[in-house]
């Protein structure tokens, strides 16, 4: 039985290779997986304690995180479709207007 | 065993997300991703939710990432897969700021221990009962409102992504 804390440290990890991927990346693709990315640590943390805890509803909160990923990662990606449309690259140093 | 798998499958996620990060083609990144998933799975089997790891390989590595590889597609990327990562300013500022929040994290699980209320459902009870059983009875009962909600939010998430993806974004009056 592996503890509780290791799937935590993992989870933290992962997490923190999100924000490191989310700060130094210019690619508006690489930062959207890197927010996946934190989201998934965020589970896994869930889903370890609610195994902790003898309960599930860590488990049931995961599945809401799964569908609002899912509706994000849609309406996301179109917005990145657009701005492509519109600017022709998806750096994110370079798309610095609010106006199109 | 358990925790030769446990090893196992660390060391994959951390790894195939790190060459995540610092991959310059997005598409070996998203490729990467899949993997860091796919081991995000076996930690679900492991802590014996396997209809949650199931579910989550269908949405994840089904759904979400091959959105992400249509898109990379759709999108001629020649210039940015040539794009360096980042500006050294903004890699060394990146670096330290998640490391300093990774210590921060890392020293609450050190000190901390877990509190909560001991739920009512023991490893043993959901496996005579049935992971499924035991989670769709939550799911409709104590979680019904917010599982209509999210509905009305997939039924906006549908929307928006027709109305933000179509090629004529109506005019304003």
């Amino acid at each position: 039985m592996i503890p509780v804390e290791y799937y935590l440290i993992v989870a933290a990890l992962l997490f923190a290779i999100g924000v490191l991927g989310v700060l130094m990346r210019r690619n508006a693709l690489v930062i959207f997986m890197s927010i996946e990315l934190m989201l998934n640590a965020v589970n896994l943390t869930f889903v370890a304690l609610a195994r902790e805890l003898n309960s599930v509803d860590g488990q049931i909160f995961v599945f809401f995180i799964m569908t609002v990923a899912a509706a994000e990662v849609a309406v996301g990606l179109a917005i990145i479709i657009s701005l492509f449309r519109l600017k022709g690259t998806i750096n994110v140093d370079e798309i610095n207007l609010l106006r199109g | 065993m358990i925790s030769f798998f446990f090893f196992f499958f660390s060391v994959i996620v951390i790894a195939s997300a790190i060459v995540m990060i610092l991959h310059k083609n997005p598409v070996y990144s998203a490729l990467f991703l899949i993997i860091t998933f796919f081991g995000i799975a076996g930690f679900y089997f492991l802590l014996e939710a396997q209809f949650l790891a199931i579910v989550h390989i269908i949405v994840y590595a089904g759904a979400i990432m091959v959105l992400f590889l249509f898109v990379i597609m759709l999108l001629n990327l020649r210039q940015e897969a040539r794009m360096p990562i980042g500006k050294p300013f903004q890699v060394l500022f990146g670096s330290v700021l998640s490391i300093l929040f990774l210590s921060q994290i890392v020293l609450i699980i050190y000190k901390g221990s877990v509190t909560g209320k001991i739920g009512n459902f023991p490893p043993e009870k959901i496996n005579e009962l049935g992971s499924v059983e035991v989670i769709g009875g939550k799911l409709f009962t104590d979680y019904l409102f917010p599982f209509e909600a999210a509905s009305i939010l997939l039924l906006i998430g549908i929307v928006g992504a027709i109305v933000l993806g179509s090629k004529h974004l109506p005019k304003e009056e």
